[in-house]
């Protein structure tokens, strides 16, 4: 097979930092080739190299066998490479074939977009990315505004695809059907590289897999040949474990009981069905379930954060207090942490240091005051241990704002705070690894477990069946704001051990 | 020279661009740039007198920028000062017509101020309760409230309480008068520079202990910085909104101090000269920082009260524009400058 991209010693470095460091590398032309290596290990760099983005320091690029040198996307794009983004590029006010054709409309006057319309619903149709043409893209799915994404780029007859963190955002069905396009696509002769850290969709999609670390590449192996301990142990460069030990434990009394909690929008709809379910201290239950099924609004219940324009009913008690309709502050002053879903939105001030997002949430703490202040040297040795405990990798000396830091270590920020709330009963914990890297997860995940064996109450929810499996004592599924189905901690602890089966299963119960 | 060493000498480049503009336009206008640049240099800076116009100036632009500053570190966009500034200049005159004469100066000028302060943040509070309560863009409510304050106060006082044949008040008891830097420190200034620069500077230095050096300004800035983010962690954003809004608003009303405790001693129409709207500029040039709004409102004062001095040689009008770019090529130099230094 012929090759379509061939990078030779490409070198980029940013200040004191080498994002490429000699990285050389060919994808072969119709096959799926996944970029695999920790936050920060130079993916990004190699592939906004490949798209024209970023110029390399030396090294040579070929495409399709001829030496090329873009000095900006456009050129990229006229050679045949196409980008999806983790973030989506699209107008949200405009339609699909708008925001299709957008950039490359043909005629200066009226658009044909009757006949556009039908050669992208064609397109679409015939690659399994059926999306309403018409539609608003403000209206569309994350997924299918994933589509419209891939099929702007098949509109535009790019050959080579470029998808970044494509599944981050996507459900577990979802993700498949991701996966059946990319794997038609190919057929077709597309060339696709695939950029995550996800190993197991590594391994279930690509025909070759490039490892990345610190900025060079660990080695490219055919995907069929190698295993998830490799690949992790060529990502983190030691042995890493991909399933934290969890051995059993008796759990106490009940600490979060929730009963028949239900929760209608303003706009009259009914997210919640009444959710009844008890965490007993010493236990984690994790709740499994496909994104929008009630989760966030359960957390936003929990943690005092709804709208209050919408209606309630039924009730949530920790340690033996109704706490439903009380502030976020009343709530954590009862003991209770949580590391909410989206860090960026809820969980840190970017701008502000480490050592003041180490107190966000806590700062009502009397060892954190002095006079009408902070204590700056307790918040600045408060930073030091947490960073020491945790493991987090930064200056902080000179307590750098906290967006300075990479995705992982800013989590690793999130997790320490909550974790070591003084007088710590009961902790929620959503999405808490989410675009965290492997070898950070390992740490995050021993921490949970230890944070159980301390006899804490602990509410798990996550989208990442693996995660909810590895760490639960009991696995609620939620389906529609409803706990469909509960697993017992015996059926926990046996579908740990024939994992496969105990997904599907789990699977069935919250689609 | 290579471009990092350039960078400390933007804002000077700024000025020079400044000055080079403006003289061409002075030129256009058949005057001669080096005698107006000389005229402006000379009547605000070597009289005593020039000094204290600006300094007398630049007090009031420090109360007016904070009160936009405070409620822009909150994500509002407080237009209103100036409404704010009429109402707590006419409360500040009411007040000190009704205080008996003879009151001692201990009493009336802190009640004064009191009054200013307090009338000027109730004037603000009804924009952050709108805003907060019912979702009205501050902007628009504020500049309404522009308008009504206004008004109010202008019926107020050609119906109510105008000195007959006047526009002003009856004069504030003398308890209620700020003494004046001649007084203060035996100059023979002759000019409207007093007391309340110093109000003017402790309360900019309590707002930036407010801001940075206080548990309450952590969930302030917070509170603007990320919303959501200050809420999840028990942060009454609302709360600090309001608090933010009143703040400004009494900073705008303390701005009567200076014009009427210090000053006129009575209310007048036209009082405050547009100072509220310059607190704006000051505010946004300043990056809402205290310490650059003290910077700023020096600048603009110069700029306002240089003018002023400047009108025999060149119109009025003219002026405006040279003030106008100085204050643009300020704002912008350092702007086009990081790009240019950003590449490579």
């Amino acid at each position: 097979m012929a090759t379509a991209v061939k990078l030779s010693g490409i070198t980029k470095t940013f200040g004191n930092l080498k994002a490429n460091d000699n990285v050389s590398l060919s994808i072969e032309a119709g096959s799926i080739h996944a970029l695999v290596g920790e936050n920060g290990a130079g993916k990004s760099t190699l592939s906004n190299i490949i798209y024209g983005l970023l110029h390399p320091d030396s090294g040579v690029m070929e495409i399709d066998g001829k030496a090329v040198k873009f000095s900006s996307a456009r050129q990229a794009i006229e050679a045949g490479i196409g980008m999806v983004h983790q973030h989506f590029k699209l107008a949200p006010t405009l339609s699909v074939t708008e925001n299709i054709i957008l950039g490359k409309e043909q005629s200066r006057f009226a658009l044909p977009a009757r006949r556009i319309g039908r050669e992208i619903a064609q397109l679409a149709q015939h690659h399994g990315l059926e999306v309403d043409p018409d539609a608003l893209v403000s209206t569309l799915s994350v997924g299918e505004q994933q589509r419209v994404e891939i099929l702007k780029l098949l509109y535009r007859r790019a050959r080579i695809l470029i998808l970044d963190e494509p599944t981050a955002v996507l459900s577990p069905p979802e993700t498949a059907r991701l996966f059946v396009t990319l794997r038609s696509l190919a057929a077709e002769g597309h060339t696709i590289l695939l950029i995550t850290h996800k190993l197991d969709e590594v391994l279930a999609v690509s025909d070759t897999v490039s490892v990345m670390r610190k900025g060079a590449l660990a080695g490219t192996l055919p995907t069929a040949s190698t295993g998830k301990d490799e690949l992790a142990r060529m990502m983190v460069g030691r042995d890493v474990l991909i399933r934290t030990a969890n051995p059993p434990q008796a759990s106490g009394k009940s600490v979060l009981s929730i009963d028949k909690l239900v929760y209608r929008t303003p706009d009259g709809i009914e997210k919640l069905r009444e959710l009844t379910l008890q965490v007993r201290a010493g236990e984690i239950y994790g709740i499994a379930g496909v994104e929008g099924n009630g989760q966030s609004e359960l957390l936003s219940l929990l943690w005092g954060t709804f709208d209050r324009d919408g209606k309630t009913g039924g009730s949530i008690a920790i340690d033996g207090r109704q706490t439903l309709g009380m502030s976020p502050a009343e709530v954590a002053a009862l003991g209770v942490s949580m590391i909410p879903e989206d860090r960026h939105k809820s969980a840190v001030i970017a701008e502000y240091g480490i050592e003041q997002n180490l107190i966000l949430g806590r700062h009502r703490e009397k060892a954190f005051h002095r006079g009408i202040d902070f204590n700056r040297d307790a918040l600045r040795k408060n930073a030091a241990t947490m960073i020491g405990r945790y493991d987090v990798r930064c200056a902080a000396e000179s307590n750098p704002p906290i967006a300075s830091l990479s995705g992982g270590n800013q989590q690793k920020i999130v997790v320490a705070r909550e974790m070591e709330r003084p007088l710590l009963k009961l902790l929620v914990l959503a999405q808490p690894t989410r675009g965290v890297d492997i070898g950070a997860i390992e740490q995050i995940h021993r921490r949970i477990i230890d944070a159980r064996k301390r006899g804490l109450a602990i509410l798990l929810i996550s989208s990442e069946l693996e995660e909810v499996v590895a760490l639960s004592t009991r696995i609620g599924c939620l389906y529609k704001g409803a706990i469909r189905h509960e697993f017992s901690e015996e059926e926990v602890r046996r579908g740990r051990e024939a994992e496969l089966g105990f997904e599907q299963e789990i699977g069935m119960h919250i689609t | 020279m290579s471009k990092r060493s350039v960078k400390p000498f933007i804002p000077a480049l700024s000025l020079l661009f400044a000055l080079a503009a403006g003289s061409l336009i002075i030129a256009a206008t058949g005057s001669d740039p080096l005698e107006v640049w000389q005229k402006m240099l000379r009547s605000t800076f070597a009289s005593g007198y020039g000094i204290g116009q600006v300094l007398f100036r630049a007090t009031t632009l420090i109360f007016t920028g904070l009160a936009v500053a405070l409620p822009f570190r909150v994500r509002l966009f407080n237009i209103g000062g100036e409404g704010q500034l009429l109402m707590g200049a006419f409360a500040a005159a009411l007040c000190g017509i009704a205080l008996p004469v003879g009151t001692p100066a201990l009493v009336a000028a802190p009640a004064l101020m009191l009054a200013a302060a307090a009338a000027g943040a109730g004037w603000a509070l009804v924009a952050g309760w709108l805003k907060v309560r019912r979702g009205v863009n501050e902007v628009i409510s504020t500049i309404m409230l522009n308008f009504i304050a206004l008004a109010l106060t202008g019926y107020l006082l050609t119906n109510h309480f105008a000195v007959p044949s006047t526009v002003h008040t009856p004069a504030i008891t003398l308890g209620g008068w700020l003494p004046d830097f001649d007084t203060l420190f035996r100059l023979g200034w002759h000019s409207p520079a007093n007391l309340s620069l110093f109000v003017a500077l402790a309360v900019t230095a309590g707002a930036a202990v407010l801001l940075f050096r206080s548990r309450y300004g952590y969930g302030m800035i917070a509170s603007g910085l990320n919303p959501e983010a200050a809420r999840h962690a028990g942060i009454a954003t609302d709360r600090h909104s309001l608090g933010a809004m009143a703040m400004g608003g009494a900073m705008a009303g303390l701005a009567a101090s200076n014009l009427v405790l210090g000053y006129k001693h009575w209310f007048e129409a036209g009082l405050s000269t547009g100072a509220g709207f310059m607190g704006i500029a000051v505010a946004l040039l300043a990056g809402a920082n205290p310490a650059g709004i003290i910077v700023a409102a020096l600048l603009f004062a110069w700029l306002d009260y240089g003018g002023l001095a400047v009108n025999t040689l060149v119109p009025k009008d003219i002026f405006m524009m040279v003030q106008a770019i100085t204050i643009l090529s300020i704002i912008s130099f350092p702007a086009l400058f990081k790009s240019w230094l950003k590449e490579d």
